[in-house]
């Protein structure tokens, strides 16, 4: 295969391919203002603070002393269990918990910025005699600033399935897959095209609802914007795989489109995009670390809020890598063009 | 003549049915080779194996000598009975797209004089009417300025018009040597443009050679034709005339024109309306198979 001859296809393919997106204004229009309404509608909602509600990280639970017992009875308070303090400190400081318990060490800690740590201390001496108080500080983290990963990721998650497995499907369906084999165009340089526009538009469109997004709501960003680029890019990457997997066989647009749901919406529920899964059964959240959106928005929210660097999301990062280059693979090895 | 592309033995079964059982044929350079029969008669299978679209499940095909591979891909051109092309994208676009894909491609301007392009250029090409849009793909299947044409049903559907000039175009690259690989139930279209045909049945070839050569083998008659009513009740047994009911007509095959006519005069039949023809290929699919092809 020439090098030269194989790129220019593959180049005619991308170029084809973006403007069939971008000339569908249906598609950007839903694309990119979907997202903004979402988080829109989720900040409007969750601003307002006024759910009475508490959350109490509790470690050692199993090893209760007598005197925690009457305050964990307490009605309205969420108790979720800690395995490891180390972690669940900085929670405390981002206000992700109201307060934290550490039952074997009779101690507690609370944030002094936080109004609901506030509120509990003083119910907690009365609940819970002899427990030393530890003291952090730090600004809270709003639902806001906590969703906007989580919304990026999802929308990277919908783009990438449905943008090119669905796609594909079509094309397979309404035969321009077989007029393209017809042509020299290989199926590493038809595959590679789509995956690369799509990807870029990806880039483009994330962008542009993350300025949106900044704009009409503002939210914390603390890290490396190349980092959460970098990040973006793997997690896209995954999901396209993904969709192509999907779509290396199929030729049916309702079947695909009922498995890219099956696929997506277990995924956008398990992940993380909305929710936390602390507190949820131990089968779920080993569940949801299968899930490529489950790595893409803890690394992107791990950048976001707590600033972290490309060391400290490396799991994430290696694990987005080694599904992309597995679903990639066997994706390969299934598609057909007819 | 050398053989262009050779199809040996080709079959094609699928868990329902066999739709192609071994078919072997040769192609030469330079002739409009037409595959005919009706719906469902293995043409555009045994067309797609050719392209190399689908593969055999035996049976072998050839070009230049050799098992198809990416220099088939670059010199071959091909339309398809049904074509979708991508959304969104102009005839001019959708031709550069293709261009792109072949290592020499046609001149783009004459692509698009040839084809009648020019006009809607610029239009979208899901807005093309169906003549326009069997010329768009025309030109897609010339625009590597293919060695070998393969041309499936291009005219189903198209008005009498666009069909008319759809041959005028397929003669004139016929004329530049081309070599072309035509399907078609239409035997009128495949009387104005093959030089050889293939006569597809149940996945068999039945007939094979230039069209003149398999109507002279088969037929030393002439038609004469007259409507259903004019004869009804004249003829008798003695006279030696079989007559065909077909399509609300009475056909009458014989060696004897004259001879017939004064039969015909004889038994007091109005001849008003006859018709007098040669036999045409569809007569030969009926002669072979006791069916009509369009049915």
């Amino acid at each position: 295969m020439e090098p030269r001859a194989s790129l220019r296809r593959a180049f005619a393919v991308f170029r084809a391919r973006n403007r069939e997106f971008l000339r569908d204004r249906m598609s950007v229009s839903w694309n990119l203002i979907f997202p903004v309404l979402i988080v829109l509608s989720f900040a409007f909602a969750f601003t307002q603070e006024n759910l009475a509600l508490f959350k109490v990280g509790v470690h050692g639970a199993a090893e209760a002393p007598e005197q925690a017992r009457a305050f964990r009875d307490l009605k309205y308070i969420r108790f979720v269990p800690v395995a490891d303090l180390q972690r669940a400190l900085p929670q405390l400081e981002r206000h992700q918990y109201d307060l934290l318990l550490d039952l074997p060490g009779g101690r507690y800690w609370v944030n002094e910025k936080s109004p609901q740590g506030y509120m509990l201390e003083r119910i907690l001496p009365p609940s819970a005699p002899g427990l030393t108080r530890q003291a952090v500080s730090g600004e809270g983290v709003r639902y806001v600033d906590w969703l906007i990963p989580g919304v990026l990721g999802m929308n990277v998650m919908f783009s990438s399935l449905f943008g090119v497995g669905y796609a594909i499907v079509r094309y397979r369906k309404n035969g321009v897959l077989k007029r393209l084999r017809a042509t020299p165009l290989s199926a590493f340089e038809f595959l590679g095209a789509h995956v690369a526009s799509r990807l870029w538009l990806i880039v483009l469109v994330t962008v542009g609802v993350y300025l949106g997004t900044d704009l009409l709501v503002g939210f914390q960003m603390n890290g490396s914007y190349w980092l959460l680029l970098l990040v973006l890019v793997l997690g896209a990457l995954s999901m396209i795989s993904l969709s192509l997997l999907v779509a290396a066989r199929l030729a049916n647009e309702e079947t695909a489109n009922g498995l890219l749901n099956l696929i997506s919406w277990p995924m956008m529920l398990l992940s993380e995009v909305w929710f936390s899964l602390e507190g949820s059964p131990e089968a779920v959240r080993q569940a949801a670390q299968a899930l490529p959106l489950t790595h893409l928005v803890g690394a992107a929210r791990a950048v976001m809020i707590d600033g972290a660097g490309a060391a400290q999301i490396a799991p994430q990062l290696a694990m987005l890598v080694l599904t992309t280059a597995l679903l990639l693979a066997l994706a390969a090895r299934w598609f057909r063009w007819d | 003549m050398t053989a262009l592309l050779e199809a040996k033995d080709l079959k094609k079964s699928y868990p329902e049915a066999e739709a192609v059982r071994g078919v072997s044929f040769a192609i030469p350079r330079g002739v409009c080779f037409g595959l005919l029969g009706p719906n469902g008669a293995g043409k555009t299978t045994t067309v797609e194996m050719l392209e190399g679209i689908l593969a055999p499940s035996s049976g072998s095909v050839a070009y230049r000598g050799q098992a198809l591979g990416p220099r088939f891909r670059q010199e071959a051109g091909m339309m398809f009975q049904s074509t979708a092309l991508q959304d969104f994208l102009t005839v001019g676009e959708t031709l550069d797209l293709f261009a792109s894909f072949y290592a020499a491609a046609r001149s783009r301007q004459e692509l698009i004089e040839r084809c009648a392009l020019g006009e809607f250029l610029g239009r979208d090409t899901r807005r093309l009417s169906g003549g326009q849009r069997q010329r768009l793909l025309l030109a897609i299947a010339l625009v590597n300025d293919p060695l070998v044409l393969f041309l499936d049903e291009p005219t189903t559907g198209l008005d009498p018009q666009s069909r008319r000039n759809f041959w005028d175009l397929a003669h004139r690259i016929k004329a530049e040597g081309k070599t072309l690989v035509l399907t078609t139930h239409y035997m009128e279209e495949a009387h104005e443009l093959c030089d050889e045909i293939a006569i597809m049945d149940h996945g068999r070839i039945i007939a094979a050679g230039a069209p003149r050569d398999l109507l002279d083998r088969h037929f030393q008659e002439s038609v004469l034709i007259l409507p259903a009513a004019a004869l009804e009740g004249r003829l008798r047994a003695e006279d030696g005339l079989a007559a065909h009911p077909r399509n609300g007509q009475t056909e009458i095959f014989t060696r004897d024109v004259n001879a017939a006519i004064q039969v015909l005069l004889q038994r007091g039949a109005p001849l008003d309306r006859l018709q007098v023809r040669t036999p045409t290929l569809e007569d030969l699919f009926l002669h072979l198979t006791g069916r009509e092809l369009r049915h």
